[in-house]
């Protein structure tokens, strides 16, 4: 048990993606709370069988488009009305629908570049290295034609090897522990 | 002509499917990865690259001559003042809006059919997005102080027009250029983890690891990834349908005959579509030739292609007839001069190449045979590219030389550099797409992935 703090985590191989939802399932209803599952693809359900939450990329997309938007319409606003006004022929200085193109493509702008680097933020990326870069048949395979399924050490749970044994009495095809450096 | 429903099963099996069957997750990551990875460069790729590479020469000393002379080497002068420059960066912002097109609205669309195109059709749209803005660019003038069409805080407190269409264009095509990087990077970031992680050289290793960011495929990743990658298919909808528009704008505010049209927003955006996607079947034909993409870049896609095509250029051809009917509807002595200067004017002869280009020739894509014979299909690509370059010059020369009063009338020619510049900027686009498919997956690996695990479930 001493040197369980240099252990990230156990990490169980399969070959497809529903054999990978299936052993999810398990771990979650035997009672696993802190595991991640990982795949080459996006695949259907597993965020379901994970019981992930919704997450909040969509509001920070909002957030960062209402700003452009209003940002860019008042800005437009401040030069067009105070800070430049020019008196052409008597028109309104405030001539809203002529500044709407630019409103328009700073909303988009604002909700784009947050929605990107909103995601990457929540995610924790960029992150140079992780535990899991240490095993070899994670490298090789997770990034294109196998499926992960990883019982973290902090999960109050865990025991190496039991945790280890369940995950064999998945059928996975290969278990294999994680150290943390 | 068949009398049969279009869709019966005898029909059904004749459409090639959007990836030939066969294929394991293993298989479409080695094959996509090799190209990049592997594959050692090709003869083909070294000529490509050096006849391209030397029109980028020619377009560095055009454009160095342009800065030591000044705009007056072009063949512009009072009163068409647009030329060349303003013709082509209409013509290849109009290529750049089928790349978006394709991975934003196909997605919420869910076409399949989208998934191995979407990636080079996105950077064939960054390339072409550079070269637009590059012509405005040069076309100031003075280049180096292009940065006063920006609003910043400068010590003369003078601050950009607002009001002017000139103004929204610089933000919907930087916009547009940064939301098509954005979409395009984020896409790649999962096959650069792929290349990552199967690279064998040192350096491959870290330059494709800083790209990757560290990506894993943590399944938490993925689920916030996709949200952010639909939130910007949903965005980039409207901004390429607005792109296009704010260009139209730039002639359609102006009151000069032929360019003061409501229908100018609709049938420009339809016609950028129609060039791109031209554009991307000029590129995918020999694409998948040379690197034995047939089996992901099926019959399908390009039939697929074609139909947009047909599609698109009707409704260019609907505006084109409704340019002409509302000039003489309406009236007015200037529109309906403009007109006969179209059908019989020094130019006319680009206005029925335009008219043979854009509206005859597609119409042979009614018949499956056409749209299922490759080698056509790669001509009648080029040849409405060449088209919508046509519709560009008939609508700024056209207009330009022929103003409201007779005194303002002039002739336009364009000199060598004017061709030098354009050649050079055809030259930089392909250049650029010969390094990416070396340097970047030019299909997205983990979309094929999906659409592997979508057929097998399909087929069990």
């Amino acid at each position: 048990m001493e040197h369980r703090s240099h252990i990230y985590g156990v990490v169980a191989e399969f070959p497809t993606q529903h054999e990978l939802i299936h052993a999810v399932e398990k771990t979650r209803e035997a009672g696993y709370r802190r595991i991640e599952a990982y795949t080459p693809f996006p695949v259907e359900g597993l965020s379901e069988a994970l019981a992930l939450k919704r997450n909040n990329v969509p509001l920070i997309t909002l957030i960062g488009g209402l700003t452009g938007g209003l940002g860019g319409f008042f800005f437009q606003y401040w030069v067009c009305v105070l800070a430049y006004p020019l008196n052409i022929g008597g028109r309104p200085l405030n001539s809203w629908p002529a500044f709407i193109p630019v409103t328009f493509e700073l909303t988009v702008l604002g909700a784009a570049l947050s929605a990107v680097f909103g995601m990457l933020a929540l995610n924790g990326l960029p992150r140079p290295h992780h535990p899991l870069f240490n095993v070899q048949r994670f490298v090789k395979h997770a990034t294109s034609d196998r499926f992960f399924l990883c019982i973290e050490a902090r999960d109050p749970k865990f025991n190496l090897s039991e945790s280890a044994r369940f995950l064999q009495g998945l059928h996975a095809a290969h278990v294999i522990e994680v150290e943390d450096d | 002509m068949s009398t049969r429903p279009p869709y019966d099963a005898a029909d059904l099996e004749q459409v090639s499917p959007v990836l030939e069957p066969g294929y394991t997750f293993t298989s479409v990551t080695d094959k996509i990865s090799s190209i990049v990875l592997t594959r050692p460069t090709s003869l083909g790729w070294v000529v490509g690259f050096t006849l391209t590479f030397g029109l980028v020469m020619i377009l560095t000393v055009s454009l160095a001559w342009l800065i030591i002379k000044g705009v007056g080497i072009w063949g512009i002068n009072v009163p068409i003042g647009w030329g060349f420059a303003i013709v082509n960066f209409v013509w290849w912002i109009g290529i750049g809006h089928a790349g978006t097109l394709i991975s934003a609205i196909l997605f919420l669309l869910n076409q399949k059919w989208r998934t191995s195109i979407n990636r080079f059709a996105e950077a064939m749209t960054l390339f072409a997005v550079a070269c637009a803005g590059l012509f405005p660019l040069i076309h100031t003038g003075r280049p180096w102080m292009a940065y006063y069409m920006f609003p910043y805080p400068s010590t003369m407190k003078l601050w950009p027009q607002f009001r002017s269409p000139l103004i929204w264009d610089v933000f919907a095509v930087s916009t547009y250029g940064t939301v098509s990087l954005l979409f395009w990077f984020v896409g790649l970031i999962p096959d650069l983890a792929t290349l990552r992680d199967r690279a064998i050289t040192k350096p491959k290793q870290i330059i494709y690891g800083m790209l990757a960011l560290g990506w894993r495929g943590s399944a938490r990743h993925w689920h916030r990834y996709q949200s952010a990658y639909l939130l910007l298919a949903g965005l980039a909808t409207p901004l390429v349908l607005s792109v296009h528009t704010v260009v139209s704008f730039d002639f359609a505010v102006a009151i000069v005959p032929g360019w003061h049209t409501t229908i100018f927003p609709p049938y420009f955006v339809a016609g950028a579509i129609y060039s791109g996607f031209a554009m991307v079947l000029t590129i995918a034909i020999p694409l998948r030739k040379a690197y034995d993409l047939e089996d992901f870049i099926t019959m399908r896609h390009l039939e697929n292609m074609a139909m947009v095509m047909l599609a698109t250029g009707l409704i260019v051809a609907y505006g084109y007839f409704f340019e002409y009917f509302m000039s003489i509807y309406s009236g007015n002595k200037f529109d309906l001069y403009l007109t006969k200067m179209r059908f019989h004017g020094p130019y006319s002869h680009f206005y029925y190449a335009l008219i043979l280009c854009n509206i005859l020739t597609p119409q042979l894509l009614w018949f499956r045979k056409a749209r299922t014979s490759v080698p056509l299909l790669f001509v009648m690509s080029l040849v409405v590219n060449l088209g919508m370059w046509l519709e560009r010059f008939v609508i700024v020369v056209i207009s330009l030389t022929r103003d409201f009063m007779p005194s303002a009338w002039g002739r336009y020619s364009a000199t060598a550099w004017d061709y030098a510049t354009f050649a050079g900027t055809i030259g930089l686009f392909v250049m650029l797409l010969f390094l990416f498919v070396r340097v970047m997956p030019a299909i997205s690996i983990a979309e094929m992935r999906e659409l592997v695990a979508e057929t097998s479930e399909e087929h069990e």
